[in-house]
């Protein structure tokens, strides 16, 4: 039952709406066979909307070409596309049970009755809700109806599987256990996925490359490490994970922050950089340390998050070991490597 | 303690309109079935509706008048109500205005409308004189009642329709269409089954208001008799009321009956849609 993965690439890709609204900037994406490619950005950033182009929902505007496989499938409506949808709304059709819900893409298709019902049984197993079969959409919890509406996508054999913020309307332990699960699938079955959130902790989890996006436009295409280690720009730097800034000077070997020196081995000049709260360290007794306050102490459990100022000019975000005793008030003294810097030009 | 206190109050309250219930429905309800056995025939009165030919016939044309007004109303109002819902065109306010303008016309105008269009100086009548020679006339039939009454039934189901229509989720069409439904299936799978409670509830109303309706009959003078013209006659010209009356419950209960069976299929199908 492996539905072998669809390659999917759009050229020039633009929408404006009716009412003028550019909703995406030309757009050129190649998705890989069976790869997951995760759209990531706030809300409005036109995530949805490259969705619905290329589920088929939407047409984009003149000289846009979307292909599945050496397909030019631009013309074809969404019925003609094969494609499978997960809503964040769940979209289950009310008037049908849990099994009739799975079925019906079968039926459309006239999959005889018997290979129907066979289909239906494998993919709630596949969801483990078997069973949910006879219960109507309305005695379903949020997690539940989720897993129904993969299975009745999944049930068709889509050639590419479009989710459109499928956890966002869940609770946060749910949500984490239906990601888990997700990710098993889609590798499993090696189906090609398009995957729309605006959390950047799902995005890192699910993606195998990331596609980030502004105002309609991509800000940055990667794998889930490249993004977070080397983000291309601020907008990309400040939207994923936590980003401290940095600006100081560097001056006979020695970097001088308001915090106090380190030794530094790059030429003298001003030094504009951004670093991870992870890869700022408390500092060894006798090696060189910046010194600052620490402003407030969160214990988190696997780790506990300082706010730390007169370190840098602002304060810094800082990620210290759980087994360190710290409190509000104390003074510390941080380190940092100079490969951890993330060099932002803009 | 304070929900007792509640109740209390809630049943105060509900005092006056119980006093209205009891005063101008079950106690001329009452008068009615006694009026209706206290005739020469008794309760034969009953009988009657049904071995009278005349009574019998007038009881079977408004109900199946009823019947095809209804179902003609709603398939018109579906395609209609749902077009009007998801267009904006210039005009479209202007059209829903015109459409829902029978609303304030009593029974009385709708017939003059109908006599206007297809009497025997109609608009109809004149055009086919022109082109055929010969006048189409039908508004003094069936035809000219089905017509008057479809012309006043239209609104309320059309803004019914349209207000249901407005809250069908767009998602669900759009489910079905990414699994392979052509507009017609989704059309019977997803559309439909969402109008469902709106359609029956409409459709009910719709039902009972033609069963009941006498101001068009009345102006129309037809050579069928619907049942409240059958009703007014047997009271007024032949001074039968035992008839009149028992004619009065049957129509009053096959009315209520038809609402009651659609309260219950669109309870049953708003409760599958949760
Ligand atoms: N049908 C539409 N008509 C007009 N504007 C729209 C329509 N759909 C979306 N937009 C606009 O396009 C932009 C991108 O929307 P969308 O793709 O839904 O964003 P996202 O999914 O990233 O939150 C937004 O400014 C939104 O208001
Ligand atoms: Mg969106």
């Amino acid at each position: 039952m492996t539905t072998p993965g669809t390659r999917i690439r759009l050229t020039g890709c633009a929408k404006t709406f009716a009412d003028g609204t550019r909703a995406l900037e030309p757009l050129d994406l190649e998705v890989n066979a069976g790869e997951t490619l995760v759209f990531l950005g706030p809300s409005g950033c036109g995530k949805t909307t490259t969705l619905r182009l290329i589920a088929g929902l939407e047409m984009p505007d003149a000289c846009g070409r979307i292909l599945f496989d050496d397909e030019d499938v631009t013309a074809l409506p969404i019925e003609k596309r094969n494609v499978g949808m997960v809503f964040q709304s769940y979209a289950l059709f009310p008037n049908m049970s849990v099994a009739g819900n799975i079925a019906y893409g079968l039926k459309i298709r006239r999959v005889p009755e018997a290979e129907r019902r066979r289909r239906v049984a494998e993919m709630l197993e596949m969801m483990r809700i078997t069973e949910l079969a006879d219960r109507s959409i309305d005695q379903l919890s949020g997690g539940q109806r989720q897993r129904v509406a993969l299975a009745r996508a999944l049930a068709v054999e889509p050639r590419v599987l479009l989710l459109d913020e499928p956890l966002t309307a869940l609770d946060a332990k749910l949500r984490e256990d239906l990601r888990l699960e997700i990710d098993r699938l889609l590798r499993r079955l090696g189906i090609t996925a398009i995957y729309v959130t605006h959390d950047q902790a799902e995005a890192m989890a699910l993606g195998d490359r990331i596609v980030v996006m502004s105002k309609g436009k991509v800000a940055q295409i990667g794998r889930p490490r490249d993004i977070y280690l080397k983000p291309a720009d601020r907008f990309v730097a400040d939207f994923i994970g936590n980003i401290n800034r940095l600006s100081g000077m560097v001056r006979n070997g020695l970097l001088e922050l308001p915090g106090g020196t380190l030794p530094w081995d790059s030429p003298d000049g001003p030094l504009q950089a951004a670093l991870r709260p992870e890869s700022l360290r408390i500092a060894e007794d006798g090696l060189p340390g910046l010194t600052g306050t620490v402003i407030s102490a969160f214990f988190l459990g696997d780790r506990q998050r300082l706010l730390v100022e007169g370190v840098a000019p602002e304060p810094l975000i800082v990620d210290a070991p759980n087994r360190i005793e710290i409190s509000a008030g104390d003074t510390v003294r941080l380190t940092f490597d100079a490969d951890a810097l993330i060099p932002l030009s803009h | 303690m304070s929900d007792m206190r509640e109740n209390t109050l809630l049943a105060l309250l509900l005092a006056p309109a119980l006093l209205v219930f009891v005063a101008f429905f079950l106690l001329p309800i009452g008068r009615l079935a006694l009026a209706a056995g206290s005739g020469p025939d008794g309760i034969m009165a009953y009988a009657a509706i049904l071995t009278d030919a005349r009574y019998r016939e007038s009881l079977i044309a408004t109900v199946l008048l009823s019947a095809g007004v209804t179902l003609a109303t709603l398939a018109l109002c579906a395609v209609c109500g749902l077009f009007l819902e998801r267009n904006r065109f210039p005009g479209r306010a202007v059209l829903i205005g015109i459409m829902t303008l029978p609303l304030s016309f009593p029974g009385v105008v709708v017939g003059f409308l109908v006599i206007m269009l297809a009497g025997r100086q109609g608009l109809i009548g004149d055009l086919t004189q022109a082109l055929t020679g010969s006048k189409l006339v039908f508004a003094y039939s069936m035809a000219g009642l089905f017509i008057g009454y479809l012309y006043f039934s239209i609104p309320r189901v059309i803004l019914t329709v349209m207000a249901s229509a407005e809250k069908l989720d767009r998602r669900l069409e759009e489910a079905a269409r990414s699994l392979g439904a052509s507009t017609f299936a989704v059309t019977r799978d997803v559309i439909l089954p969402g109008l469902l409670p709106a359609l029956l509830s409409s459709g009910a109303i719709c039902f009972a208001t033609s069963m009941g309706a006498f101001g068009t009959a009345f102006t129309l003078a037809t050579n069928i008799d619907v049942l409240p013209m059958v009703i007014y006659t047997e009271f007024t010209l032949h001074a039968n009321i035992a008839m009149a009356a028992a004619l009065s419950l049957i129509l009053g209960l096959i009315t209520w009956a038809v609402l009651a069976l659609a309260r219950t299929a669109a309870g049953s199908s708003v409760a599958a849609a949760g």
